[in-house]
């Protein structure tokens, strides 16, 4: 049982939805990134989602673009990355932390040493953008070898078909991507989610968590409500971009934290 | 043939679109479903009389081919060697190799019921390309690309809003083909239900390699019937030539010679300022390293965490720091070789050919005809080379008036 499936079966004998945050690791700088990861959990934060910087991030609208570009001028790196997940672990061991990014960086370490040390520094699960199922031995079927989540992406054109291939390999939670577009885009409408969701959970017992297009603690809570849970990316990558102070960054993410645990 | 084993270089790619360890399907989800529909209503194409009955038609009709195979007589006796030929792929309409392949891609996509086409370009000859046969057909065009490529190409700009495409200038990344082919899918997968992305080179995700080669593949097809009937019966070429950036018109005159062993084949990259630790080169192959990048495995220029460079080349059409996962695969298992050609020594070519052909090359194929300038004069006067001259200079006249000192205000 990895953090992930703990926190989830937690939340769930508590009647709660979950709520997951994502932030660019290195984004301003390392030091300002892990002030945020570190207040994450007292603001509310159920899951976090930890964006490993790319040149090249096609599914992501302008916000995290900038945000990696941010990270990358200010010199990330992989090892830095891992080092602020090292660095969170000594102050909390039970938060669950998903990598979330694009299969290059990956590859160029090499399969095997990226999960020897993604494992050894505390990460619990991978969203990787650019490996559908399609590619699974490159990295999913690995990654569960080495005892992590691999969370995929669902999305508006998986049609029931396909969903069974896209559920196969899938653990810790499945991830729906709530609109056709990328990162940051308009806001979904609970009303339009909520058969998509049915949809996914009549096929799998994972929990099924909605992201892309939640920027409001309104938005937060009307998708949470019809899912197990939201995530929230853009809207705050959007504050640390701003160069907001971190306290005012977390107080954010306390509030749509608060929006998704009304649900 | 037998070679490392393998008994054909013309059979991939695999079920799973890579050419060994090369090309796959690196997308997101959101997309998956559609390569596969793409891919299937591909397969069916590809064996249906209908579609490349309509496909010749207007290849013969519309683009003007076959493209002439002109023994270039001057350029022979200058180099004193090699007897040198040149596919004269820059007489298509538009004026490159890049509408064979557009061609295609629309019929397809009109088959598929899609109305919306986007692109990507460098130079803006793919660009103009597709404005052009989307004009043709009345369907709706949006061409990304870079905001400084839109600046050192600003003819190809004006050529295809004069089309009617919507050319969307990317600030995105740092404003070049890369992030123009970014800001491409970005679109892609928000307007995925309505729109064909019409993608302009032999890359990108499973089945656009091997699609865009069969398209493209005309090109050698018809070299090997006008070499016969210029040089007799069943002489083929013994050398061919071809520049790369992504690689399609390179692969579109290699592939139907993969399996005649006799054939050297060899691709030129863009050596830019030189292919050394200052990065400032488009060769991937001689620079590179394997990596993902834009739906395939292919050799990148890339930094050792696995962050994609920038390329640097005198051609924007070249400008590119991937290469087609084909040419990789054929790198890797050496039946082709590939060499890179500098800034200087393109500029050099695009002269000669001027002077001594009467053809003003584009710069991408004057890096060809450098790599043949330096070839040539080594070889025996019955060796034969056939070169690609994939597209016409008039797009580059500024660029080079500039490398040159020559003031074009008149």
């Amino acid at each position: 049982m990895t953090r992930i499936d703990a926190k989830f079966a937690a939340l769930k004998a508590e009647g709660k939805k979950a709520f997951v945050a994502y932030i660019m690791g290195g984004d301003p700088d390392v030091e300002t990134s892990l002030a945020v990861m570190k207040g994450m959990p007292g603001a509310g934060v159920d899951v976090i989602e930890l964006g490993m910087p790319f040149t090249d991030p096609m599914a992501d609208g302008p916000t995290i673009q900038l945000a990696g570009q941010r990270a990358l001028d200010g010199g990330m790196t992989m090892d830095k990355v891992l080092g602020m997940v090292t660095e969170f672990r000594k102050g909390d061991s039970t938060t669950p932390i998903v990598l979330m990014g694009y299969y290059n960086p990956i590859y160029s370490r090499g399969v095997e040493r990226f999960l020897t040390e993604a494992t050894a520094a505390g990460i619990d699960g991978l969203i990787v953008v650019d490996l559908p199922p399609e590619e699974d031995s490159e990295l999913c079927l690995p990654a569960q070898a080495a005892g992590l989540n691999f969370i995929r992406l669902a999305t508006p054109t998986t049609d029931n078909k396909r969903l069974p291939k896209v559920l196969q390999n899938t653990s810790g939670f499945v991830y729906y991507v709530s609109i056709t577009g990328i990162t940051g885009a308009a806001a979904a409408q609970a009303a339009d989610v909520a058969p998509e969701v049915a949809r996914i959970k009549a096929q799998t017992d994972l929990p099924v968590i909605v992201g892309f297009g939640i920027s409001t603690p309104d938005n937060a809570q009307a998708i949470a409500g019809i899912a197990d849970g939201c995530v929230v990316g853009s809207a705050i990558v959007k504050d640390i971009g701003a160069g907001k102070p971190v306290a005012e960054v977390l107080a954010n993410v306390a509030a749509l934290a608060a929006g998704a645990h009304r649900a | 043939m037998a070679e490392d084993g393998i008994n054909s270089f013309m059979t991939g790619p695999d079920e799973q679109g890579r050419f060994g360890i090369f090309g796959g399907r690196f997308v997101s989800e959101t997309l998956m479903p559609l390569i596969l529909d793409l891919e299937e209503r591909y397969e069916f194409a590809k064996t249906d009389p209908a579609f490349w009955a309509e496909m010749d038609d207007l290849w013969k009709h519309y683009v003007g081919r076959p493209s002439p195979l002109y023994f270039a007589p001057r350029l022979t006796e200058h180099l004193g060697g090699a007897k040198i030929y040149l596919k004269r792929d820059e007489l298509n309409h538009t004026g490159a190799h890049k509408i064979n392949n557009v061609l295609g891609q629309i019929i397809l996509a009109r088959r598929m019921g899609k109305t919306r086409i986007i692109a990507e370009t460098g130079a803006g000859q793919h660009g103009v390309a597709t404005a052009t046969v989307c004009a043709k057909f009345g369907l709706q065009c949006v061409v990304y690309m870079g905001a400084h490529d839109v600046e050192r190409q600003a003819p190809n700009v004006f050529r295809m809003r004069l089309l009617g495409a919507e050319v969307i200038p990317v600030t995105s990344g740092r404003g070049t083909l890369k992030d123009a082919m970014n800001d491409a899918l970005r679109d892609w997968v928000t307007n995925v239900r309505d729109t064909f992305y019409c993608i302009g080179t032999v890359a990108g995700p499973h089945p656009y390699p091997a699609m865009v080669r069969d398209f493209q593949s005309i090109i050698g097809k018809e070299v090997r019937w006008q070499l016969a009937e210029q040089e007799g019966e069943g002489r083929l070429p013994d050398t061919l030539v071809a520049a790369i950036g992504g690689g399609s018109n390179a692969m579109g005159l290699f592939f139907p010679f993969l399996d005649d062993p006799s054939v050297n084949i060899i691709g030129v990259e863009a050596g830019g300022k030189g292919v050394d630790a200052r990065m400032q080169h488009c060769a991937s192959l001689t620079g590179g390293r394997p990596g993902v990048l834009h739906g395939n495995r292919t050799y990148l220029l890339q930094d050792d965490d696995g962050q994609i460079l920038e390329g640097f080349s005198i051609s924007a059409g070249l400008d590119y720091p991937g290469i087609g996962p084909e040419h990789s695969w054929l790198h890797d298992t050496g039946r082709a070789k590939y060499v890179s050609i500098t800034d200087a020594e393109a500029l050099e070519a695009f002269q000669l050919s001027c002077k001594l052909e009467g053809i003003i090359p584009a710069l991408e194929p004057s890096h060809a005809l450098a790599h043949v300038i330096k070839l040539a004069p080594t070889l025996p006067r019955d060796h034969i080379i056939v070169m690609n001259m994939c597209g016409r200079g008039d797009k580059d006249i500024f660029t080079v008036a500039k490398h040159l000192g020559f003031d074009m205000k008149i």
